[in-house]
């Protein structure tokens, strides 16, 4: 056994770190845990979405006491009891939607630094692959929530997404009524989507963030040039109080104090839009109660979702189930289909920089066609835009291939 | 002494795999439908309540219902494809169908005048008889599997007249 120093007071630093190790998790999580110096304000977006998760967290916590997941109580338990009688129940509410959209704005600048810097190349390939699997726990547990207020677009969206998995022409209306446990979106429905919201999905986001850390962990975090230098020798000159000389700085507390700057900035905006703008986060058609004999004139998902829904739209339902499918995971394939070498911000990049620019730009067009009702000019713009799409990912592994090294 | 460890690693390893299939089977079974649901699923509605040319919308299975008593008029207009969706009860034709769009299952709304339905959702348009006449839907709206009962039709039910749809490819199974 290890030795225990019995004159050592209880609770006292070195008894705690007789048995739990204190002094070495220290070390080893934050302060000999090296960030880059050449870094800028975007590689803060890390922390500020694990704090947004922890306030979806917290205001969720206070939402489940009142929620009630029956189909006939659920809308009132969060259109009255929440919303007029529960004290301060409308700002759980309202923190909790602003959150849930927030998160995505945050997660895709999160992913188009990493796109813009190159943090997706070789050591770093885990980092990105777990990101994109967050990514997708995350539209999971969105998708989730927004059925939990059995509003029309709750009931509507719940129809047409498990409609999706009947996969067109395969007719597998027996595996759709399985993931309903019904026919229609009905209690079960309800009752299960309300589980995999407050306990499986929370569950998995927090495993896939651990995951997510413990891929950074080697590699370490990639810097505003790419370059390549050795942590050891950078962490060695910062230790021997070579502070200045150093390229490194430890995560605690010279990074997380850059971190924090960056979330009070991002928290004005976040409770101004929670208390002055919170209505962007509510769709007006959500406030009629779900009717399943009833479809609103228009459905469409949540902002954050455009890009994907347009893809699947303007083609026929097979080509448009295929195209969606592949829009889904295709980000995940970037490491492989990135052919160059080099790690370097796009703009030095060539070809690939006119490629990142327009990849940003097209899935922002799709954005807005999604939204807009699918008639005339509007439906050609976003089919051209959905060719662009896949055709940008075919181009990319030729343009990165052609690169010069760097 | 190191093939008894594979045997026993081996031995453990399969009863843990038969443990964890049979689990995964008890899962599967819990996320079916109910009994009580299934059990729920057959609405009887009577033909002779229904006046031409009058969309009427019925529930089944917690899905709307059209049923639409076609007058002689519209009768005119159909071919021999799209009379087949229709059911003859005492000389009387009836489209009768699962009111969601076949592309991804909005409800289309029936337009009297130009006698077709329109689905807001995505622009698929069904005449009469439901059936497609403008894409994206891929087919005519699906017929709710139906058993004939005098002039009463229970829906949930099965009857020689469904079968034969289902055969030859006028509907899909609901």
């Amino acid at each position: 056994m290890a030795h225990f120093d019995e004159n050592a007071k209880p609770f006292s630093h070195q008894w705690l770190n007789e048995r739990l190790a204190v002094d070495t998790l220290k070390r080893v999580m934050s302060a000999e845990y090296w960030i880059p110096k050449n870094i800028n304000f975007l590689w803060a977006m890390g922390m500020v979405l694990a704090a947004t998760f922890g306030i979806l967290l917290v205001s969720g916590i206070f939402l489940l006491m009142y929620y009630n997941p029956s189909v006939d109580l659920a809308f009132d338990s969060v259109n009255y009891t929440i919303m007029t009688e529960v004290g301060y129940g409308w700002l759980w509410r309202h923190i909790h939607g602003v959150g849930a959209s927030l998160v995505f704005l945050i997660i895709y600048i999160h992913m188009f630094t990493g796109i813009y810097y190159g943090s997706y190349k070789r050591g770093r390939e885990l980092i990105w692959i777990s990101g994109m699997l967050l990514f997708v726990l995350f539209s999971a547990e969105a998708f989730s929530g927004y059925m939990l207020p059995w509003g029309q677009m709750s009931y509507w969206a719940g129809m047409v997404i498990t409609n999706l998995f009947a996969g067109g022409s395969l007719h597998a209306d027996g595996f759709v009524e399985w993931i309903r446990g019904d026919y229609v979106p009905a209690q079960a429905f309800l009752s299960r989507f309300f589980m995999l919201h407050v306990l499986l999905m929370p569950l998995l986001i927090i495993g896939g963030i651990v995951f997510h850390f413990g891929t950074l962990r080697l590699p370490h975090v990639n810097n505003q040039d790419g370059e390549d230098f050795d942590f050891e020798e950078a962490a060695a000159l910062w230790k021997s109080g070579n502070k200045k000389e150093s390229k490194v700085i430890p995560f605690s507390p010279v990074f997380l104090s850059k971190d924090v700057f960056v979330m009070g900035v991002y928290f004005i905006l976040f409770f101004y839009l929670v208390f002055y703008h919170f209505e962007f986060a509510m769709d007006p058609v959500n406030f009629d109660p779900a009717n399943g004999l009833s479809t609103p004139a228009h459905i469409y998902p949540e902002w954050y979702f455009l890009w994907s829904y347009e893809v699947l739209r303007p083609f026929s339902t097979d080509v448009g189930l295929i195209a969606f499918a592949i829009a889904q995971v295709i980000f995940l394939t970037l490491p492989f289909m990135d052919r160059s070498p080099n790690v370097a911000p796009a703009n030095r990049r060539g070809k690939f920089h006119i490629w990142f620019w327009a990849m940003l730009a097209d899935m922002l067009v799709l954005t807005f066609m999604g939204k807009l009702p699918p008639e005339g000019i509007w439906s050609t713009i976003g089919f051209v835009a959905a060719i662009v799409f896949f055709a940008l990912w075919i181009a990319l592994p030729f343009i990165t291939k052609s690169e010069k090294k760097l | 002494m190191s093939n008894r460890r594979d045997f026993m690693g081996m031995a453990l390893g399969g009863f843990t795999a038969l443990g964890g299939l049979g689990a995964l089977m008890a899962m599967k079974k819990t996320w079916d439908p109910l009994p009580s649901v299934k059990s729920a699923g057959f609405t009887t509605i009577d033909l002779k309540d229904y006046k031409e040319n009058e969309l009427v919308t019925e529930k089944w299975r917690g899905k709307p219902i059209f049923v639409l008593k076609q007058s002689k008029e519209l009768m005119a207009k159909t071919t021999d494809e799209t009379k087949k969706r229709l059911i003859e009860v005492n000389g009387d034709h009836y489209m009768v169908c699962v009111g969601l769009c076949t592309h991804l299952g909005c409800i289309p709304g029936y337009d009297k005048a130009n006698e077709s339905f329109l689905c807001a959702c995505h622009g698929g348009v069904y005449d009469a008889t439901a059936m497609v006449t403008k894409a994206p839907p891929p087919r005519g709206l699906d017929i709710p599997p139906f058993k004939i009962e005098g002039t009463k039709l229970v829906l949930g039910g099965t009857c020689p007249e469904y079968e034969k749809m289902l055969a030859d490819g006028t509907t899909l199974k609901v």
